[in-house]
Formats: C-alpha cells, structure tokens, sequence
C-alpha cells in the first residue's frame, strides 16, 4: 500500500499513509563494505593457504579412529551433563534446605569441586583406584560386610564421567538454584493450599517453570562440556576426538590439518546440540508470554495473546450465565 | 478471649456458648478462630481475633489495607502459623496435636499431616496463582490427580464439569496466559473446588481484575454461595457482602471492630472507625 508511486488515495480506511523515504545512513554502507572485504580476505587465506592442507583434512575427516572418537566425545558429554545435571538438581535442593547440614554440605561441595581446575580432578580421579584400592561396605571400626577393587569397578571411562560430571555439577548447582528462586513463590502457595507435599510441589510445580530459565545456561553448558572433554587425556582417556586427532597428526607430522578436522567436527556437534537446545526451550517455554511456541519468533503482549486465543468475548457484559 | 459481644450472627443460628473451647463446639462450626495474634518481628499484625463461621454461612471481612484481614484468612489454611490463640476446622486443632503434651508444650504436626489437613480448605488468591506451564484443565486436574491419587480420566471428566461450571468449558485448553484475569480467577476457583473443599477462603479475588471483569468471577461466587458453600472471602466490594455476606467483619489495625448481619455493619456503623472506612469505599 505504502509501496505506490504514485500520491495514494485515501483508502477505504478513510486515511492516507505516510509515504516515507529513508534517511541517509553512510555508515551502514561503510561497515558493511569494510567487515565484507575482510570476510573475503579471510576466505581466499583459508582456500589458497597450503599449510592447511585441505587435501590431508578431507582424507582424515571420516577416518574411523575420528568418527569413533566423535562417538567417545559425544558419549562422555552426554553421561556427565546427566550425572552434573543430577548432582546439580539434589545440591541445589539441599542448597535451599532448612537443615542445616544439607545445606552446609552442598556449600562445601560447589566450594571445592567449582575451585579446583578441571584438568586436576581428571587427574585425581585417574588416580582414584591408587588412593582407593578398595571400597568397603560395612560398620565403621567394625566388620566388613562387601568389599570391591576399584580397580574392576572405575575404568578411564568411568573415571572420566564422574570426574567431567562432578565438576560440572558444581557450577550447574548454582544455575539450577537461581533458576528455582526464579519461580514465583505464589505458585508455591498455591499448591500447598491444595495440599500438595514439598516433594511435588518441587516435581511437579516449580522445576517445570525452573527449566524454562534453567535450559539456555545448560545448553551454554552442555557446549562447554563438549570441549571440555578434551581434557580427558589427563585420566588418562585416550579415545576422544581430540586424542584420536593429535594421535594421526603425531604419526604424520602434520598437525594443522588434523587440528582441523577436529575443529570441523567440534563444530558439527555444536550445531545438533544447539537444535536439541532449541526443542527444549520451546518445551519448557509452554504457557508463557513471550514466543508461544505457535508463532515461534518474536514477542507478543499479554493482550495480543489473548487476542490470539480469542478468549475475550465481543460482548464486554459477564459470560456467566447461572 | 474477649467475650463475643455482638448480635447474633446469622438469625437461623443463634449464637453458640460464649466459651469456644469448651469442645465439642456446636456441630455446625465450621471455623472457629479462637484468640489468634500474629506478629512478624516486632509488627503485630493480629492481636486476639476470634470468629465463627457456620457451615454454609459466608462470612465477608473488610478492612482498610494492612488491618491484617488477609493474614487472618491467611492463618485459617495455616499459610500462616499464629503466634498465639488457635484455629479449629470442623472443631480439629490445626497445626497442632489436639491436646497438649504433659510438659504444657503443644506438638507440631508433620508437613503431611498439614498437607491433609489444608487440602480439605479451598483457597483463591488474589493473583490467581494458576499454574502458567499447565493448560486450564492441566490446573484443575493436578491436585485431585496428585493429592488424591485420582485417576487420569476422573480427574478430566471432573475437572471439564467444573470448568463448565465456572463458564470456561472452551477454554479448556488455554494457557494461563491467554486467557483474560477473570477467566484466571474462574479457573482458579474452579482449581480449588476441584480437591471437594468443606470451606473456601478468598484473598481479595477481584482485586486485581480489569473492572468490567470483577462482576463475572462475584457471579461465581454468588452461585457458590447459593448452593451452600461456606466461604470466607476478603473484598471491598461492599454491594457483594451486603447481598451474600451472613456476617461482615470489620478489621481495623489487626483486631475486629465490629461485626454482624450488612444491615448492622454496613448501615448502622457504631465505631468513627467503621463510618470513616465505609465513607471512603462506598
């Protein structure tokens, strides 16, 4: 409507629109022309660079020590954002106990494993079956009812989950606790008035609500993780992608084009990652105002929500009849 | 215990023993509040309130802001703990074994024994409180299908019928958020009715309504009143308590003033008080 040349008439709405030109904007001319010579710039150095050694990246990308180094990265992810995310839920609960050793020691265990880097605990629980040889079920100072070797029980697989898990758990603690502050405390009113227990007021009421504000952090999260399992050499865990990689690079004395492949295939996991993060704020996100899941992009008014439901009769008198 | 100097409450009842805690009290109490002080820190915002209310009877406390009406209907589903004095449903301590411990101390129930207890009370906030991550019907199906055990299909069937009931049988399977603030407040009715409540308590439930909307959720509360509910409700809306309310209570900086039938409260004011508050809500 606003498109036509010539004058508009006034239209069956009885007014005529603005017909506007846009103001001059030279610097979005100029930014953009700079930053897009620097993108081509960066383009024909990654393409014409024969350091990079395309050749080499694309003979190795689906190698079958990479490929099951993805599988090795993806798995560890996966079990110790699960663990972290279980040891996180149960701190965070303890956090807000009203007992007071629960609560002191889920302080004591964010304290601990959030302060000391990651690459030392990896380290330490590589170690664990040296400074625990044996785990005994039993009275204290009294008789031994079962007892385990570690050695059987905590492979470098494991060490590494419960190691990668432990300290995730810790910071996803305090994400999982602001997030449960998040909700409103009416709504805990609300189900204790209808004689809900603490229990399913918390399962059934507030995490639901929690996880809306609780899943863009954990995907940040769940990111992080995906990287941070290349630390797990320090177990020493050696089937990673970043092992398998150095490993062939090693063999070949070539490294930059295995630091590649690598990186492509980081990458490739942190796209599906940010889908599955996508669907679940989307769940998560159900109910609420702003981007109900039916329109998808964009926020809304309370009113416009309504509006769209088409909840608010024609006729503004009461729509109880009784 | 200040003795229970006014009129009789509700002509059909005439007016129980003066000495509530002599029980049994009358079987048709179903509420009694016997001497409650509340104090928050050094803010004393109850001090020694008593009131009965019968079964069937809807009891109307109003108040300037802050005299303590909504801490006091508050205290009735244990919200709140008083300080001193007690609650009775249905003539059951509340919160409380129903008799003290040999050392004079009183033993504290667990928070599943509240839980019980609270569950027979229906309770609507002033703001709404629904559950924004369940649909209408999710809202009104979680209590009977988590308190009660009731099963899935039960718990839908009841809760369409009460939807229907409170005008909202299409709006099922909105959101909260789609749905206007009396459409709320009716689904939160609707919530509480859902657990089978002996009594409802209501915090203000127009309050904070759009005013061409407050006239379709008093509809619903009148129904109720009508079909027998006992009912506490906290309200300014004075044409609602002299048409619904038995007694009106009138609460002035954390003790009731007054109370009687409307005709006594609202029309014939004793204290300036009263005639004060009155002359700026009417």
């Amino acid at each position: 409507m606003s498109t036509t040349q010539t004058p508009a008439p006034a239209d069956a709405q009885g007014y005529t629109p603005i017909r506007a030109k846009a103001a001059p904007r030279p610097g979005t001319w100029i930014s953009a022309a700079i930053t897009a010579l620097l993108v081509l710039g960066l383009i024909s150095f990654l393409v014409t660079n024969p350091v990079l050694e395309w050749g080499t990246v694309a003979t190795y990308l689906f190698d079958i020590k990479v490929v099951q180094g993805v599988g090795w990265t993806l798995l560890l992810t996966v079990l110790s954002m699960v663990l972290g995310t279980v040891v996180a839920l149960t701190a965070a609960v303890m956090r807000r106990s009203d007992n007071p050793v629960l609560r002191g020691v889920s302080w004591a265990y964010i304290f601990v494993f959030r302060g000391i880097p990651v690459y030392t605990q990896l380290v330490f629980w590589g170690l664990f079956t040296v400074i625990v040889p044996k785990l005994v079920i039993g009275v204290p100072f009294g008789p031994e009812l079962l007892s385990f070797s570690t050695r059987d029980l905590l492979t470098a697989f494991w060490a590494a989950v419960i190691g990668l898990g432990l300290n995730e758990g810790a910071y996803l603690a305090e994400i999982i606790r602001s997030g449960l502050n998040s909700v409103d405390k009416g709504q805990t009113e609300a189900s204790k008035a209808l004689g809900m227990s603490n229990g399913q007021i918390l399962r059934r009421i507030i995490v639901p609500q929690a996880m809306r504000v609780i899943v863009p952090p954990l995907g940040n999260e769940t990111i992080g993780m995906l990287k941070t399992t290349s630390l797990v050499l320090a177990v020493p865990f050696t089937l990673d992608l970043t092992f398998a990689t150095n490993g062939i690079a090693n063999k070949l004395f070539t490294p930059i084009p295995l630091l590649i492949v690598a990186a492509l295939w980081y990458l490739a996991i942190t796209s599906v990652l940010m889908v599955g993060q996508h669907f679940l704020e989307k769940h998560f996100g159900r109910g609420f105002d702003d981007r109900t899941p039916a329109t998808g992009r964009g926020t809304r008014s309370r009113q416009a929500a309504v509006n769209r439901a088409g909840t608010t009769p024609h006729d503004p008198l009461p729509e109880v009849e009784l | 215990m200040t003795p229970e100097s006014q009129n009789p409450q509700h002509p059909q009842n005439p007016q129980h023993p003066a000495e509530p805690s002599a029980a049994p009290a009358s079987s048709t109490a179903v509420i009694q509040v016997e001497g409650v002080h509340k104090s928050f820190g050094d803010l004393h915002v109850l001090k020694d309130c008593d009131l009965t209310v019968r079964s069937g009877e809807v009891a109307v406390l109003v108040g300037p802001s802050g005299s303590g009406k909504s801490t006091l209907l508050r205290c009735i589903n244990q919200l709140e703990e008083p300080t001193a004095g007690r609650v009775l449903i249905d003539g059951v301590v509340q919160g409380y074994d129903s008799d003290p411990l040999p050392d004079g101390r009183w033993q504290k129930l667990t928070s599943a024994q509240i839980a019980a207890q609270r569950s027979r009370i229906g309770m609507v906030f002033q703001r709404f409180h629904l559950f924004p991550h369940l649909t209408a019907l999710g809202n009104v199906m979680e209590a009977p299908v988590q308190v009660r055990g009731l099963p899935k299909a039960a718990a839908e069937k009841k809760a369409r019928a009460l939807l229907e009931r409170v005008g909202l049988a299409d709006r099922a399977d909105h959101y909260p958020s789609e749905l206007s603030g009396g459409q709320q407040q009716r689904v939160a009715i609707a919530r509480a009715l859902a657990m089978d409540p002996e009594l409802m308590l209501f915090d203000e439930p127009t309050s904070a309504l759009d005013p061409e909307l407050v006239s379709e959720v008093l509809t619903v509360l009148k129904d109720l009143a009508a079909d027998g509910m006992t009912m506490v409700v906290v309200t300014h809306e004075m044409g609602f308590a002299r048409e619904v309310a038995d007694q009106v209570v009138f609460m002035d900086e954390g003790r009731i003033l007054e109370r009687g039938t409307p005709e006594q409260v609202i029309d014939h004011p004793e204290s300036e008080r009263l005639k004060g508050f009155l002359a700026s809500v009417l």
